[in-house]
């Protein structure tokens, strides 16, 4: 780790002016990935400024029916929250698929937007990376890219965005609240990731000079019908290969309005609302189900090590719109491990 | 500092780097005033400042769990966390868990299970299961493996460690009760 001064932020205007005079200061919040990177030699800031002590570390009840839920909250305390386990399940869901209970009690609802790729190659500064040095190379494409991305790929950059939460963010459209020089912008979930480009480098829409201060949640929360269904190479503990959030609000056995969202398949959580509006309306069938997955992944296009993702995307879809429609008559949480034979793995 | 060779003076170099600040840590119920680094992990912290080696080093990188330990009631990875972010906290290593010569439920039942092969991974094994049971979400065998899956145990003791979680746990359950 390199050596960096450290200032703690006592309130939101001297967290916003530390960071504006200094584009090498970096906020730190839980710090579960930005000191991993620190070790690593990929991140070197000039100072960390802490905002942990500001008042961004609660969850409340917004004007249209919705819930703010403050940058600082823990992913723990955000995925066991009363309401957001009863109003936004598919949220303490996807929160729960990732990392692990220790990293969960550090890591925060702002950093989890904020974290970086997992990309082997950016990690390792002895490799080219666009993202990490600009103008090097992507040696992801033309390397071992088992983990990348199959959507909304450029030549500069495979990468995948590494969260899971976020993915059900997307889903809910949830809203970024931040706050910087120039005042308060809402930032439309959609809007805040960015494709790779060719500006790899340049993760987010966020300005240098603005914090993120709360995530939104519109009133609609999906909680009768949805599933974070997320494939990995092992049962806990590691990152999405691929990862669906569906979210289906149901009319009988049809489908009044679809949700979608992918993980571990792009640079950011991944939506087509095109395939969502494919189903609203429709009966929730298989057939429709695979049709909707056509066209998300119409346009995909796989590096060598990743294409099976391709087709694990596809069938991913299917399965995460067949558990989210069939919870209703199930009686509650359709549950992959009921179906499960005595010999395979837990 | 004169560089001769080539004429030149080079700049003074400040090999320090930025001074050092004072924080208040209670550590395993004792209060310590101590002068870190910015860059001091709580790991490093423990380890090399305080002579606190039951936190171990595993990965150093927040996937392993070996440095587990319990920041204000909570497990954390002390190798991700900065000792200096947690100025006037409460943490709890693996030293502070017994009372006296009163092992921990949890360290008694590792040794009744047999639950270690090396034991590089049991201080944080059992600073996460302390943490686990803080929180109260494990009730079935299948969630104490899904919330005690950040510590990596590379002998494989996993069925002897969940063995051993589940009847402090279960013991806990019982007292709770009568």
């Amino acid at each position: 780790m390199n050596n960096f001064s450290y200032t703690r932020a006592g309130d939101i205007a001297t967290a916003v002016s530390e960071i504006a005079r200094d584009n090498e200061a970096k906020f730190i919040a839980g710090g579960t990935n930005l000191i991993d990177l620190m070790k690593e030699n990929v991140a070197r800031p000039s100072r960390l400024i802490d905002i942990t002590r500001l008042p961004f570390d609660k969850i409340e009840e917004t004007e249209d029916g919705g819930l703010r839920i403050g940058a600082l909250v823990t992913n723990t305390d955000l995925a066991y929250d009363e309401q957001v386990e009863k109003r936004y399940p598919l949220i303490s869901e996807a929160i729960l698929a990732g990392a692990s209970q220790q990293l969960r009690n550090m890591a925060t609802t702002g950093g989890n937007l904020m974290q970086r790729t997992r990309c082997y190659y950016f990690y390792d500064t002895a490799t080219p990376c666009n993202k990490r040095e600009p103008g090097t190379a992507c040696s992801a494409i033309n390397g071992f890219n088992r983990i990348h991305a199959i959507l909304g790929a450029s030549e500069h950059c495979i990468a995948t965005h590494p969260s899971d939460m976020c993915v059900a963010l997307a889903a809910l459209e949830a809203t970024v609240r931040v706050t910087g020089k120039d005042g308060d912008r809402a930032i439309p979930f959609a809007e805040f990731h960015r494709l790779p480009g060719d500006a790899p480098q340049t993760d987010t829409n966020l300005r240098a000079d603005e914090i993120i201060t709360a995530v939104d949640l519109p009133a609609k929360g999906f909680a009768e019908n949805y599933t974070y269904l997320k494939v990995r190479d092992r049962a806990s503990y590691a990152f999405a290969l691929v990862s669906v959030a569906a979210a289906l609000e149901m009319d009988g056995s049809a489908i009044k309005e679809a949700r979608l969202a992918l993980g571990g398949v792009a640079h950011k959580p991944w939506r087509n609302t095109e395939a969502e509006a494919m189903l609203n309306g429709k009966e929730a069938t298989k057939e429709n189900f695979q049709k909707a997955a056509e066209a998300i992944l119409r346009d995909a296009k796989g590096f060598g090590h990743n294409d099976f993702k391709i087709e694990l995307a596809k069938r991913a879809v299917v399965r995460a719109l067949r558990q989210a429609s069939a919870m209703g008559e199930m009686g509650g949480k359709y549950d992959d491990k009921l179906h499960r034979t005595a010999d395979q793995p837990r | 500092m004169n560089n001769k060779s080539d004429g030149k003076t080079v700049e003074k170099i400040q090999a320090s780097g930025p001074a050092k600040s004072s924080i208040t840590l209670k550590v395993n119920g004792v209060e310590k005033r101590l002068e870190v680094a910015p860059w001091t992990t709580l790991l490093d912290l423990l380890r090399e400042y305080l002579d606190l080696t039951g936190t171990k080093k595993g990965c150093d990188h927040g996937q392993c769990g070996a440095c587990t330990v319990l920041v204000d009631g909570r497990r954390v990875n002390s190798c991700l966390t900065l000792a200096i972010m947690k100025d006037g906290a409460e943490v709890v290593t693996i030293e502070g868990l017994a009372e006296g010569d009163a092992l921990h439920p949890l360290q008694q039942a590792f040794i009744e299970h047999d639950a270690f092969q090396c034991g590089y991974c049991t201080p944080g094994q059992i600073c996460s299961a302390v943490g686990l049971m803080n929180e109260g979400r494990a009730k079935t065998a299948d969630e104490i493996r899904e919330l005690m899956s950040g510590n990596i145990c590379r002998c494989g003791a996993y069925p002897n460690i969940l063995a051993a979680v589940q009847e402090v746990m279960l013991a806990s359950a019982g007292r709770a009760k009568r």
